[in-house]
């Protein structure tokens, strides 16, 4: 198995509050990894530091065997290949879905604009949203609008996927469909993703390896089914019973 | 009211009406190329001359107009500068609202959701694109209000440029009074006057940024 | 020209003439900030109320401040009270009379657009514990609007102090006006003696306005951080 993704003995503090400790793991191609762990445990900072979207005090990220140099420069480069949603989705306002989609394969990869159109057309049509390439954001409901940020990410055809909360601002009947299509990218695509989620039960099904942090550490580093059936920690075991696991 | 002095003022009100329009809009226009000129450095943090441009925003804005007029017009001839009226209004008035201006584009910047900009970068923007898709056309939208406030109030402003003598407006009520002491009537002529510009021009100015609102933000 | 023109400040008195003139205006501009601050406070509440004829009163009023400029209310009342009603004010009262009412104007709209963008759910709040009206402005409202408006109410200030500039118009002895007759009374001896006197009084206004919007600048930066956090 190709190691896609390694992060060596990553610090972080934020105000002088340590914020992410000692965090050490690696990805191998294919693999989805879940982060779980309680509010405030770090999951959504650790994965945001992935994106260079926090800057890190000590440690080392390698990406393809290459050691990331943390520079504006350098992870600008980078997240063509690192695709990423966030819990808000945040979509440009301004831009039609079609725009949205098309922005970072044209203007950043200078790939030809009928082929990106192509290819855009055809993930619109995977998550069912082909009738709505002129559309604006505001025309959209959350889940659409996750679906589309999903798309957005994927055009740039990235090797791995992060994904920041992206269910939890959504109504519950708007959460299976985003949800469904993460799993097929799991499933069809062998898509290598992270992602910080808090429905356990689609952390269960796709995990193939569990992270459980708490207060900036991990705590746990397993497998996914063991993880759920079998905690390792007294803390693993009462955050899944806190949420009613 | 002696309506017959009103009409026979009106000509002359006319002369200074236009020219108010007149100057405001160089003004105005000055003022909003120098305020983006300004922003755009600060956005960028270009060296040295970011530098300049917050002191400029600093001297402009906490100092009256009526002074900077003031330091043109008979402070500049007395180390042998010498600026026809007018232009001195023109200079004044961007002079000042060139800072106005220029806080408003930032705010509107500043205001730009920090969501937005992430998911920007997570496609892999850099800072110069991410900047012409995201940054300023949701920035601009931003500081619409701020424009159209700073329209207004560039406008009044014109009116202080009666202590140089321009025959706008107010030069021309002053004038008026002056000469026929008529108070009521030219006074009355000069709220008109300036009703006419600013209350339709308000109107305006909210219906568009209503407008820009929906255009970038669909709210 | 033996006569250097800086030293037009420190002839005779004229140093400490302006500091006079400088006095009246920041008494000026003192007064009507308090007087406009309580006035605008209490008109800005009133207008929350949902009385229709009373919102649309307070609303005109705010409007015609707002249209007509500074210079050109300075003129109506320094013509139309004496001329027309009688009313003979000295120039320095009659000048904070109509900056205190402006300035009540401008912070009317400042502290109701404060007081509505207080979240809903705190009005209710306020209300389900049992408060009065009273007592929900008093203990809810106006603290959290407060922190709200306190930038926008401090570069109002500024614009009223940069505005008794116009002061000279209606004859007030301000610090202008004094310069003005110091510059033409040594005009003979201090050719260049307009370029320092101007050039003082436009430091001094720059250094009682700078540390307030100074200020406003901090607050809205503080408070810019706390909203993305």
């Amino acid at each position: 198995m190709t190691e896609v993704l390694k992060v060596e003995h990553l610090d972080k503090s934020y105000q002088k509050q340590p914020v992410l400790h000692d965090i050490n793991f690696s990805i191998a191609k294919g693999e989805v990894v879940t982060l779980l762990g309680p509010s405030g445990s770090g999951k959504s900072t650790l994965i945001r530091t992935l994106n260079g979207l926090e800057k890190y005090q000590s440690g080392t990220i390698t990406f393809n065997g290459k050691k990331v140099v943390p520079n504006d420069k350098n992870w600008q480069t980078l997240r063509q290949k690192i695709g990423m949603v966030f819990q808000s989705y945040d979509l440009f306002p301004n831009l039609t879905v079609m725009d949205n989609i098309i922005l970072g394969p044209t203007k950043v990869q200078k790939r030809a604009k009928e082929e990106v159109i192509a290819q855009a057309r055809a993930l619109l049509k995977k998550v069912d949203l082909l009738d709505y390439e002129d559309s604006y954001p505001r025309q959209l409901s959350g889940g659409q609008k996750q679906r589309i940020a999903i798309v957005r990410a994927l055009a740039l055809h990235p090797e791995f996927m992060l994904f920041d909360e992206v269910t939890a601002s959504l109504d519950p009947e708007m959460v299976r469909g985003v949800l469904n299509i993460i799993r097929d990218l799991a499933d069809q695509d062998d898509m290598t993703m992270i992602i910080v989620t808090h429905e356990m039960d689609f952390a269960k099904q796709v995990a193939d390896r569990v992270l459980f942090l708490q207060d900036g550490k991990i705590l746990e580093d397993t497998p996914g089914n063991q993880f759920f059936d079998h905690p390792q920690t007294t803390r693993a075991k009462e955050f899944l019973e806190s949420m009613n696991f | 009211m002696n309506w017959e002095i009103i009409k026979q003022s009106l000509p002359m009100f006319q002369k200074g009406f236009e020219l108010t329009l007149y100057l405001s809009l160089v003004g105005i226009i000055g003022s909003i190329i120098v305020g983006l000129a300004s922003s755009l450095i600060k956005y960028f943090k270009i060296p040295v001359l970011q530098r300049i441009v917050a002191i400029y925003v600093e001297i402009s804005r906490n100092t009256p107009l009526l002074i900077q007029l003031f330091f043109l017009y008979y402070a500049f001839p007395a180390i042998g500068i010498k600026i026809s009226a007018q232009l001195c209004g023109i200079i004044g008035l961007i002079f000042l609202g060139g800072s106005y201006m220029a806080s408003g584009f930032t705010g509107g910047f500043n205001g730009v959701k920090k969501n937005q900009i992430e998911s920007g970068k997570a496609i892999g923007l850099n800072n110069w694109q991410l900047a012409r898709y995201v940054v300023f056309p949701q920035g601009f939208a931003l500081s619409v209000p701020a424009l159209a406030a700073n329209i207004i109030f560039l406008i009044k402003e014109t009116s202080i440029f009666t202590v140089i003598a321009i025959p706008e407006l107010t030069n021309t009520a002053m004038d008026l009074i002056g000469l026929y002491y008529n108070s009521n009537e030219y006074l009355f002529v000069l709220v008109i006057a300036y009703a006419i510009i600013l209350i339709p021009l308000s109107i305006i100015l909210t219906f568009l940024e209503k407008r820009v609102r929906y255009g970038t933000f669909g709210n | 020209m033996a006569h250097s023109g800086i030293n037009v400040l420190f002839e005779g008195t004229n140093f400490t003439r302006l500091l006079g003139g400088l006095w009246t205006t920041v008494q000026i501009a003192a007064v009507a900030i308090i007087i406009g601050l309580i006035l605008g406070i209490i008109l800005g509440v009133l207008r929350t109320f949902h009385n229709p004829l009373l919102r649309l009163v307070l609303r005109l009023y705010l409007e015609f401040f707002r249209i007509v400029p500074t210079t050109v209310l300075l003129f109506l009342f320094y013509y139309i009270l004496p001329r027309q009603m009688n009313i003979h004010l000295p120039g320095p009262q009659m000048a904070t009379l109509v900056f205190a009412l402006w300035m009540a104007a401008e912070m009317s709209d400042i502290v109701r657009g404060a007081l509505i963008s207080v979240p809903k759910h705190q009005r209710e709040s306020g209300l389900a514990i049992g408060l009065s009206r009273y007592q929900l402005y008093r203990y809810i409202l106006i603290p959290q609007a407060f922190t709200l408006e306190l930038p926008a109410t401090i570069n109002l200030i500024t614009r009223i102090i940069k505005t008794t500039s116009l002061l000279m118009l209606i004859s007030v002895m301000d610090v202008i006006n004094i310069g003005q007759q110091i510059i033409e009374a040594n005009n003979q001896h201090y050719p260049t003696g307009v370029f320092w006197v101007y050039g003082l009084i436009f430091l001094l206004y720059f250094l009682i306005d700078y540390p307030l919007s100074w200020w406003a600048n901090r607050l809205e930066q503080k408070r810019m951080e706390n909203i993305n956090d």
